[in-house]
């Protein structure tokens, strides 16, 4: 069975000094139904870039150069304009990191709610009305007949954050991509809406693609995660096993430069130097420049793809040659499976 | 912190309100209420964690003692001499000693001036280098000293990546030899990589040269590699201060259990737990009577509503809740 979202050797650049920077190069993911699969990575890895571009929203000049983008079969890219607006917000919803900056500050947030209920179906304004009730009270903001009526600036920033929630879920999406959805949350308020997205994707059964830099929020909703860097995918794997067991070295750099992670009184160990910049990047791994286990491929060669077990994907030279100093040739069949 | 040893810094009952000003007349009709009855001691090479959540007061504590606000109350001993009785050259003066370093590098760096330039700047006031090439030399053995390139110094900010950024704000603060650094956010922005490498350098920093750190952050990961003691803030009041590992391994304070259940776990057995408190951060121009925990407290009792808990004595620390009160 195919997945509800394939990703196909996508690409999109931007126009640079001579050539067209690539700021997600070659990245292909499934999304299957009611599944979480998290994009993970630093800033500037392309994360949100391959959400903004699923959904055709890259902003000017850059644009979407290559690759596809199935839902169930339909391929996005080929969409006409109108017809990937009822999309957006349709079948796939998207909530972002600060919920002020999208709400309109002086509209009532119930009725922001009902006009994106209108937009996409014919509906009585008391049905409307009525929906966004249930809405909100199904993502857990106390009070709802009350908080219809009230105007953003009226509202903590967890309340806007679930009435975001509630805007999404509006027109019933199969896919709800999530941009962040906790960074500027307090802590205690972010476990609450961590825990209302598991609920909703449980009890909807609605696939997210959650995109954080957050690993614990990874290992708090993800079933699957796949990590970014300098625009390119470099593992994808089940979170168990990412977590567990990273393989690829920037993976394996990134957890273990996470505080909480260490004991306390440790040195933390680093990663070394910076994301370079997309006009340095190396024309072989983008990490090599910062690996400690680089050798002579590493910076010319782009590493393929290896499948060292089920549903799991890294790109790597150095785990390549480990696995080939095993000399598993059960792994020789399982990459062309 | 040993008992005998004069703290560099102590500050006690300290309360600064903004007055919320409304009408014709700008008259005041309420306060916001940032930070009441803060006490707490830094010692020499030693860092003090200020942890809360949005709206906690940490920030203005921070603030409070650069004299960048203007607290109603308290003391703020800092090397012997109370910064809230200084004219404003002597504070002036005890700005040398006492730097600070903000979240966002960018905000707080001159766009037009290059970082050389920012970096003397402040040396220049303080009578640091004989001269400007004396002041050129310092700005290059610091910058390498925080793996800056020294022959970038004459490069503006927009040409540094982020982390590059906060370096260089780290330099700027350590050009004029200061005693106590407050990191307000100080890594709250940067990549978890990038992260990792300013936490080892401020720690570095520390221990060569004896530097103190008040160091202000909604993280509590972040707190347990750098600090050395730990007060946590809710709506204005420290509800809760002790020594570091004995906070995170037995929390007396409900809010602070509650912080530390909400960190998402990094333990691929362990996930999903049910959130550990309900609701939002209560306003602090109107907090909640009695304990102002109580309204998403578990263990609230009658008495919590109506009355507000002093610190009691733990063992190691203090807590403001009366559960702590038996073992005063």
């Amino acid at each position: 069975m195919s997945a509800l979202l394939e990703v196909r050797d996508l690409a999109t650049e931007f126009p640079g000094k001579q050539e067209p920077t690539r700021v997600v190069d070659g990245v292909s993911l499934d999304l299957d139904r009611g599944e979480v699969l998290a994009l993970v990575g630093e800033s500037g890895s392309g994360k949100s870039m391959t959400a903004l571009s699923l959904l055709r929203l890259v902003p000017k000049p850059g644009r979407v150069s290559a690759g596809q983008v199935k839902l169930d079969g339909q391929d996005l890219l080929g969409l006409s304009v109108t017809e990937m607006r009822r999309i957006r917000g349709g079948r796939i919803s998207m909530i972002f990191q600060e919920p002020t900056t999208c709400l309109n500050p002086v509209v009532r947030v119930g009725v922001q709610v009902m006009e994106a209920i209108a937009l996409h179906e014919t509906v009585t304004p008391a049905d409307a009305r009525a929906r966004t009730r249930e809405l909100f009270a199904e993502v857990g903001i106390p009070d709802p007949d009350a908080r219809l009526d009230a105007y953003p600036h009226e509202l903590s920033g967890g309340l806007k954050q679930r009435v975001m929630i509630a805007m999404a879920l509006s027109t019933r999406p199969e896919i709800l991509i999530a941009d962040e959805p906790t960074t500027a949350l307090d802590v205690t308020v972010q476990a609450q809406i961590l825990s209302l997205l598991r609920a909703l994707q449980r009890d909807r059964n609605t696939a997210i693609l959650l995109i954080t830099h957050d690993l614990g929020i990874v290992n708090e909703l993800a079933d699957r995660v796949a990590v970014m860097y300098a625009g390119r995918l470099v593992e994808v794997a089940a979170r168990r096993d990412l977590l567990a067991d990273p393989l690829h070295p920037y993976t394996k750099g990134l957890l273990r430069s996470i505080p909480a992670r260490s004991q306390a009184g440790e040195r933390l160990p680093e990663i070394p130097g910076v994301v370079p910049p997309p006009d340095q990047w190396p024309r072989g791994c983008r990490f090599s420049t910062r690996c400690a286990e680089r050798f002579e491929p590493c910076a010319e060669i782009f590493p393929q793809e290896i499948r060292p077990g089920v549903g799991r994907r890294v790109w790597c030279h150095e785990v390549e040659r480990s696995r080939t100093a095993v000399g598993n040739e059960g792994d020789r069949e399982g990459e062309t499976s | 912190m040993s008992a005998q040893a004069k703290p560099l810094l102590r500050v006690a009952g300290l309360r600064t309100w903004y007055p919320i000003r409304q009408g014709l007349m700008r008259r005041t009709t309420g306060w916001v209420q940032a930070a009441t009855d803060v006490s707490f001691e830094i010692g020499q090479g030693e860092t003090l964690a200020l942890v809360g959540e949005s709206g906690c007061g940490k920030t203005t504590v921070g603030r409070s003692i650069l004299r960048l606000e203007s607290p109603q109350e308290g003391e703020i001993f800092f090397e012997g001499e109370d910064l809230l009785e200084l004219g404003p050259e002597a504070m002036r003066a005890a700005r040398q000693r006492l730097q600070i370093i903000f979240q966002d590098p960018m905000a707080s760096l001159d766009p037009r001036m290059r970082i050389r330039e920012q970096i003397a700047e402040g040396m220049k006031s303080f009578d640091i280098g004989v001269d400007e090439n004396d002041r050129r030399d310092r700005v290059a053995s610091l910058m390498e000293r925080v793996q800056l390139d020294p022959n970038s110094m004459d490069r503006y900010p927009h040409e540094f990546s982020g982390g590059q950024r906060q370096r260089i704000c780290i330099v700027r603060a350590l050009a004029v030899e200061p005693r106590l650094i407050v990191c307000d956010e100080s890594v709250s922005a940067l990549d978890v990589s990038i992260q990792a490498q300013i936490l080892n350098l401020l720690r570095d920093l520390q221990d060569e040269l004896g530097l103190s750190y008040l160091f202000i952050t909604h993280d509590l990961s972040v707190v347990r590699y750098l600090s050395h003691e730990v007060a946590v803030m809710y709506l204005g009041k420290i509800v809760e201060q002790g020594p570091t590992s004995r906070i995170f391994e037995s929390p007396a304070h409900p809010y602070t259990q509650a912080l530390l259940a909400a960190i998402p776990s990094l333990d691929p057995d362990r996930r999903g737990g049910a959130p550990p408190v309900l609701g939002d951060v209560p306003s602090p121009s109107d907090p909640p009577s009695g304990c102002h925990f109580h309204t998403r407290c578990d263990a609230a009792m009658d008495r919590c509503r109506e009355e507000a808990p002093r610190l009691f004595e733990l063992a190691q620390g203090r807590s403001r809740c009366f559960l702590a009160e038996e073992s005063d």
